[in-house]
């Protein structure tokens, strides 16, 4: 069993690993709902919870499956937990429920969910693999929420539209205009302009850490320049 | 040894589909009932839109006749429907009738319209649709407000020939850039209204044989 540190699994899980920028995972329901930030705040919570939850049991029972049966246990574990999410969803926040549609179900088929059961959280204790849960839940949600909230500004000239859907009626005046009313541009709400601003997403994602490797390249290749004796202690063998 | 191993692999199994069953029935029995609750909320929201709480003191969605099989498909139901029956003090004021027009630009568009009992529009919405967004999601009322340019309309107001799109000498608008998906729902509530000028007398025999009074025993012997 590999030792991790909480502050790895964090940044795995929000950065370097990210499962919507990285691993490329569940990018069906990331394309598909994320025309408002109210949609995608709805799944990418809703993913959170079931990775959350997955993640523990799946730690909790580690030690007690056979190999043989390992994958359909967790399947089963993965789909009562999204069913348990659909049910929620219908009865608190029905209309959102209604848009979002069959993307709350097909939850089950996102790969980071049965991903992260396989390759994290049965190999780890509870505690981390909740952790962890979170954590990638989390890197999903936040990728969810800025291509929703890009999408809506770019797409239909909206902020923040709709979220009575999910904070009740009074959250139904949050609404901004930016652009005016009559703003949009057709191209962003449609399913091609899902892929271009995820392409950005990810372009600027690495961009940022090209960046960080040059500069920390620069620091390391910096020092050696004063220290041109290479002293050797001890054996080679 | 096989033998063994399969016996303890499908036992395991089978325990956790349980444990998981038993977990998910719970959550069930738990929600239900909000989840019915939602279900009913949501469908009486859109009926209340078009027969607002002022012109009825009726429960809306108690209140339905059902629909004939032979006018099934004017209305474009294939699984037919309920009409809901609007009443003030027993007195039916407006029906609201289902209806489904297949040629939107795609996709079945599923709306209700609400006909007053003088055969003029109370109010038209779009259910449920798939039209484009930002061209032909223009009926919906979320996204414009084109719809609500049918309430008082009625088959004498305009005439027949104004029953169509501007562009073709009709008397309601076009969106730019679509005349597909207004002219599938204006074709269709112009049919709607031709069903309930034949249907009508019948709604209005019907209605007054099923006062509250009635409902109420039929709904008791329904779900005791």
């Amino acid at each position: 069993m590999s030792e991790v540190t909480v502050a790895e699994v964090a940044k795995n899980g929000l950065w370097t690993n990210n499962p919507a920028l990285v691993q490329l995972l569940g990018l069906c329901p990331l394309l598909a709902v994320t025309g408002t930030v109210v949609n995608a705040l709805g799944l990418g919570i809703a993913t959170l919870a079931v990775l959350i939850g997955s993640n523990t049991i799946v730690s909790l029972i580690r030690n007690h499956v056979s190999d043989a049966v390992r994958l359909p246990a967790f399947v089963i574990i993965i789909a009562a937990f999204v069913t348990c999410a659909e049910l929620l969803m219908k009865a608190y926040t029905y209309e959102l429920y209604q848009i979002l549609g069959i993307f709350i179900p097909l939850i089950v088929t996102n790969c980071a969910i049965l991903g992260r059961a396989e390759a994290f959280a049965s190999k780890q204790n509870v505690g981390m693999a909740a952790f962890d849960g979170l954590m990638m839940g989390l890197g999903f949600l936040a990728v969810l929420v800025v291509l929703g909230a890009l999408r809506e500004l770019l797409g239909q000239g909206t902020v923040l539209a709709d979220m009575h859907l999910l904070f009740g009626a009074s959250a139904s005046n949050w609404v901004m205009r930016p652009f005016g009313d009559s703003y949009s541009f057709l191209v962003i709400i449609l399913p091609p302009g899902a892929f271009l601003v995820t392409g950005f997403l990810i372009a600027i994602k690495n961009a940022i850490d090209n960046a960080n490797k040059r500069r920390s390249a620069a620091q390391k290749t910096a020092p050696v320049k004063g220290a041109k004796r290479i002293r050797t202690t001890g054996h080679i063998s | 040894m096989t033998f063994a191993s399969i016996r303890f692999n499908s036992l395991l199994l089978a325990s956790f589909a349980l444990i998981t069953s038993l977990i998910l029935a719970t959550t069930d029995s738990l929600t239900k009932d909000r989840i019915a609750e939602s279900e009913r909320k949501a469908a009486q929201r859109a009926l209340l839109e078009i027969i607002p709480i002022e012109r009825h003191d009726n429960d809306l969605l108690m209140d339905v006749q059902p629909i004939p099989e032979k006018f099934w498909s004017v209305l474009g139901l294939k699984k037919g429907g309920d009409i809901h029956i609007a009443r003030n003090s027993g007195q039916p004021v407006a029906a609201i009738i289902p209806s489904v027009t297949p040629d939107g630009y795609s996709g079945n568009i599923n709306m209700i319209i609400g006909v007053n009992f003088d055969g003029t529009i109370a109010g038209v919405r779009v259910v449920e649709h798939r039209e484009t967004p930002g061209l032909g999601d223009k009926v919906d009322l979320k996204k414009s407000d084109w719809i609500l340019s049918f309430n008082g309309a009625s088959l004498v107001n305009p005439q027949a020939s104004g029953w169509d799109v501007k562009k073709n000498g009709g008397e309601f608008d076009q969106f730019t850039g679509a005349t597909i998906t207004p002219r599938a729902v204006i074709y269709q509530i112009a049919q709607v209204l031709e069903y309930f000028s034949e249907d009508s007398e019948r709604l209005l025999i019907e209605a007054a044989k099923a006062t509250p009074e009635v409902q109420a025993a039929n709904n008791t012997e329904v779900n005791p």
